[in-house]
Parts: structure tokens; sequence; C-alpha cells
């Protein structure tokens, strides 16, 4: 038997085998499941990126950040931002650590570590205050975030954060990240 | 006594000592259960429920209620055995009647005498916090769906699954939700992998610091898992040109978010909602997980409700903050999504006692997020001189093999090492390789992606203990 014979001939089967199939057995790219989200569907959700894509209308200083603080996240983070270690709480410290990333002790805070001023909004809105995360307004998220921006010496105490001005900030960190160059062919032989 | 030379910060040591702390709890305990059995110095499992029991009445947080109960053998005993019910033995179970069938409700439960549980990471605050799976006590390849190591970020959620919902949205054609009823509706996939937490073995970079092998290798498990590959997701609604990122999105109160590379989306991502023959597990992600074999454990979003499609990457905390390794230099590797090579003896382990020279039969797990596993070595004299291991199952991608070695001990110290050569042809590095790649200029090194050869060191008595060779 040739090749092209073999060829014929399975193809012949195939084709048997396909006519031999139930009609319902067929394999789909669109199964119709699942509704169209509406806008409204998706109003609850949002994700922040640092092009500030995602922020919200509102706009907030680290005076009044500084109540929502003190009424919001003292407790776990403490009242000068060092972070609270205790059982039950702990609490990450928020600033300081500047230059100590490449040290025998690297200390990574908000101010030291965090690459993007807008994740730390996006966090905030998200996931804070801990025990009732997504509690505050976004007017107390702008706020808060300009606070602790201030308490990290990263803006001026002054500064309103608000969707425009957010995003500008300069963090850092910002350069001290690089993309996994693993595999790490030093690994292979 | 200024031999170490770690800097801990506060955090970290308040870390590492708690864990020390709890570890020595959990092998107290271990040592209690075996104290009247021919167990042999804890080498296998203890066959002694009752002094268990009477452990945990006696540490129980209520002692009155535990007094009472260890008289009357009542509910809040059978309470006190994580996973199974307690009943009392009869002397010859031939010569009375057993359980009518049908009286555990219809839902089995283990052996009151199969005690193991996971343990968790002492961190302050227990909403945010790991545990680790016994793989001294796991048998084949897959984990036990309650013994499954997890990580929750804000504690675990209750979810209805009628109320659930997906949304998939951002840079799709059709915008859509999805039911679970609706998700279940699709053509599955049924799959093993394994799970690995990123932090697996973060406690080890600078010392042995944790004595037994789920301290050491814990935040990793494996799990046949069903569900539906995204790519027919996307084919349902249709992604529009330049879509090269996707943001998974949970729905626990950490309303977790990572995002992940398209091409890894299309690839062999999946939606899970089954779990070794079940629905997914509550801390596992009930209803719906989403699986991406062999990259790290937090980016296999539980509780997913929302996938948003885009075009870069979101930055969100876990994958800057959190998630990032960072090296000796200062500069730290983002988006390190792959578990590389590894592999662990987990018999003999840390803090076993073997009886005396004789054949021991070592097994372990060997794993790779990069593919099958290939091979795997063995090695009694710290990496001298290897053999090449039996692997028990058929190698799968992205999942755990289980392996096993015969070895006849002279009764003279040796050290035992694996090492697992994935089929890419990686190679799993010592500690020394690693960390000349990577530095080690913190109190835990660079945090995550540890996939070092580990070294069990056993000594002329039998004791087994976690070592840097």
């Amino acid at each position: 038997m040739s090749t092209r014979d073999l060829i014929a001939g399975t193809a012949a089967l195939c084709l048997a085998a396909a006519c031999a199939l139930p009609a319902h057995a067929q394999v789909q790219t669109h199964y119709g499941f699942g509704t169209a989200a509406a806008p409204a569907d998706l109003a609850k959700y949002f994700a922040i990126a640092p092009d500030g894509s995602g922020l919200p209308p509102g706009s907030g200083t680290a005076a009044e950040g500084a109540k929502v603080y003190a009424e919001n996240c003292s407790a776990c983070h403490g009242s000068q931002l060092q972070g609270n270690p205790a059982k039950g709480i702990g609490g990450d410290k928020l600033i300081g650590g500047r230059g100590t990333l490449a040290s025998a002790n690297p200390v990574k805070t908000v101010e030291s570590y965090w690459p993007y001023s807008t994740t730390l909004f996006d966090y905030v809105k998200r996931a804070m205050p801990f025990s009732s995360p997504g509690s505050l307004t976004d007017d107390q998220v702008y706020s808060v975030v300009a606070y602790v921006l201030s308490q990290a010496h990263i803006i001026k105490p002054a500064e309103t954060m608000n969707a425009r001005t957010l995003p500008r900030v300069k963090m850092p960190n910002r350069n001290g990240f690089i993309p996994d160059p693993r595999p790490e062919l030093a690994l292979y032989r | 006594m200024r031999r170490d030379p770690i800097v801990y910060d506060e955090k970290s040591q308040r870390m590492a000592d708690e864990m020390v702390k709890a570890e020595a709890k959990l092998i107290a305990r271990r040592d209690l259960e075996g104290q009247d059995c021919d167990c042999k110095d804890g080498m296998f499992p203890s066959r002694v429920a009752t002094n268990r029991r009477a452990f945990l009445l006696a540490a129980g947080s209520a002692a009155g209620i535990a007094a009472g109960a260890m008289a009357s053998g009542d509910a809040a005993a059978q309470q006190a055995l994580p996973g199974a019910v307690h009943y009392d033995v009869p002397p010859d179970p031939t010569k009375v009647q057993g359980r009518p069938i049908g009286a555990d409700g219809g839902y089995g439960t283990r052996s009151q005498f199969e005690t193991e549980v996971r343990e968790r990471f002492p961190t302050a605050n227990a909403y945010t916090s790991w545990s680790f799976t016994p793989l001294q006590k796991m048998l084949g390849n897959v984990t036990a769906s309650g013994l499954h190591y997890e990580r929750d970020h804000n504690g675990i959620p209750t979810i209805d699954p009628g109320r659930h919902r997906l949304a998939v949205h951002g840079m799709v054609e059709t915008p859509k939700i999805f039911t679970m009823a609706d998700i279940k509706r699709f053509p599955s996939v049924t799959r093993r992998h394994f799970i690995e937490c990123a932090g697996n073995g973060l406690t080890e970079w600078k010392k042995p610091t944790l004595k037994t092998v789920q301290g050491t290798h814990g935040l990793l498990s494996t799990s046949e898992w069903v569900g539906v590959p995204f790519a027919t997701i996307a084919r349902e609604v249709g992604l529009k040109d330049g879509a090269t990122w996707v943001l998974a999105e949970g729905a626990d109160a950490a309303v977790m978010t990572r995002s992940i590379p398209m091409d890894k989306m299309l690839t062999d991502a999946f939606l899970a909602y089954g779990q070794n023959g079940e629905a997914i597990r509550p801390e596992q992600g009930y209803p719906l997980r989403l699986m991406l074999p062999g990259y790290e454990g937090n980016l296999h979003i539980k509780w997913l409700r929302r996938l948003e499609v885009s075009d870069k990457p979101y930055m969100t905390r876990e994958e800057t903050s959190k998630y990032t390794d960072l090296l000796g230099n200062g500069i730290a590797r983002q988006f390190t999504f792959i578990m590389d090579a590894k592999s662990v003896i987990t018999f003999p382990s840390g803090n076993m006692k073997l009886p005396g020279a004789g054949f021991y039969n070592i097994t372990g797990l060997a794993w790779s997020g990069r593919g099958r596993v290939q091979s795997v070595d063995v090695s009694v004299d710290a990496g001298k001189t290897w053999y090449p291991a039996r692997i028990e199952v058929v190698a799968e991608p992205m999942c755990t093999v289980r392996f096993s070695f015969p070895w006849m001990w002279d009764g003279k110290p040796a050290v035992l090492q694996s090492r697992c050569m994935d089929e890419t042809g990686y190679i799993q590095p010592t500690l020394q390789q690693l960390i000349a790649i990577r530095g080690d200029n913190g109190p835990f090194g660079s945090i995550y992606h540890l996939n070092a050869i580990q070294s069990w060191a056993v000594a002329v008595d039998g004791s087994v203990t976690n070592v840097h060779a």
C-alpha cells in the first residue's frame, strides 16, 4: 500500500466515521451561555492602573487624611505609620526604609519599595481598613493616600490628590524592578 | 554566642521565633501521640487515638467542658478530632455489630486514628496567614482536600454558589456575566496540578530554621481539578486586538487581584470548580478558582468573581509590594510567575528517628512549573554521588510525581538529598547556586522562589535533622 493510498484510505475512514457521528456531537465556538453585562452590572468593580485609569472622581489632602488615618488605620499601622507587629494585629510599616533595599536588612514600605502611587489607592479602596474593607469613601481614600505619601515625604503636605495628580506622583523606587530573567541559564548544563 | 550573623528586623524575628515555637508545639503533640505505641520513635504514623484525644481535650480552651467530655466521651470529644468522629474501640470488632450504614449522615470522615493536620504559620493576624500541608504523612501524589495548604489574605469567605457571578469584561467584544450553572455547562477539562506558594521555604534561606518537612516545604499540594478553559470563555466573549493581560479578582475580603499575561491565559489556564472528585473546598476558592498550572500559588485567584481583559498589568499590591523578589543589589524581580523545578524527600525527613541500620524506602515528591518531571536523583552522601530514583506515577505537566529509592542504611552518618530535573533540562540547584545569582540580603533572603536541594542529616542514633549541606 502506497503512502497515497494509505492517506486516501484513512481519509475515507474518517469520512465514514464522521458520517457515523451523531449530529449532536459538535464542537462549538459560541455556546450562548451567560448574559450580556450592562454597564450597571459592572459599576461596582474597579481596578486602577498606573496611568490613573479607573480612578474615581473626588479628592483629598493630607490634613483630611490625618483624621481618616487616626480613625481607621493607626490601630494597626501605628500612630507614626511605623507598623504594629502585636499579636492579632500585624499591620505593615508604611514609611521609612529609603536606601535600605541593598543592605543586609532591607525595609520594604510604601515609601521605600512601592513603585506606583496608584497601587496604594487601589489597595486602600479595595481591602482596607482590614476589619471593614471597602468602607471608606473615595474622598477618604484620596485623603489617606495623600497623608501616607506626605508623611513619606513623597508629596508636599499641601498637595491635593485626585484623579489627575495622583498618577503623576513619582515614587522613590519607581525604577527598582526588572522583569523576571528566569530561567537562570547557569542552572542548565 | 554571637555566631549568627543574620540581621532580623522586629517583624521577621517575631515570625521566625513564632514559627519555631508553633512547630515545637506540633512536635510535642506528635510525641505524645506516639508515646506508648510501637511506632519506633515517630518514624511511622502513630496508632494511638486515645492519647491524641486526651491531649486535645487537655489543651482545649474550654477546660471545664473538656473535663466533662473526657468522663462521658460526649459530643465535645468527637468535635475535637479534626475531620474525624470518635467511636469507642471494641476489644474484638468481629464480636459486636459495627455502625449502621448511613449513620454518618451520608458524608464520611477519616479514621479517628488519623490525626495529622495543617499547621498555621503564626503570623500576628490569623486572617492573613498560611497553613502547611503535613507532607510527611501524605501518601501517593494527590493531597487530601482537607489538608491542601492555604494562604488567605483576609479570611475565608462564605459564598452561596447560587448568588456567585463571574464577570468577564474589558477589552472584549461582548462583556458577560456568568452564573455557576452557566460555567458548568461549558465543556470541561480534568487535570492534576500542584500549587505551590511562592514563599514556600522562606525561613530556610539563611539557616535551617524549621525542623519538619511540613514547615520547610508544606506550602505545596496537588489535586485533580475540574473546570473550563479560559480559552473557551475567551471565544465566548471575543477578545479585542491588543488584549495582552487579564486582571483576575477574588470575592474575598482582600478582593485579591493579580495581572496575568494573556499568553498564559490562552495556553492552559482554566476556571476550576471541582477538586478531587467534589466541589472545590471553601478555603481553596469555592465555588470558582483560577488555575494557572505551574505559576506561583498567589496567582491562582480563589473565589474568582471577575476577569478584566486589558492591554497592561495593573501593578496591584500583590504584584509590586509583595511577590516580588528583592535581589542583593536592591533591585527586585517582578512577575516571577513560574515555580522552578524542585523536590524534597518526605521520608525520612526532619524530626523522624530511624530505629536502626537496615532497609528504608526513601520517598518524596518532585515537581516543576515548566513541564513534566523528567527524572529525580537521590544522594545519601550530601550530593557527592547521585542515583536515579524510581518515579511511581506517570509524570504529568506541572504536576508532582511521587518518587522512591531503596536505601540500605549502614548505620553511619548520612545526608539525604533529592534533585529534580524537568523536561526543559533544568536541574534543581543548590542553595549556594541560588544565592550566588540572587544574593541574600534580607532576613529571609529574597523570600520567594526558594527551590534549592533540601538536605536531611541522619545521625548515628537514627535521628533526622534539617541541615544546610
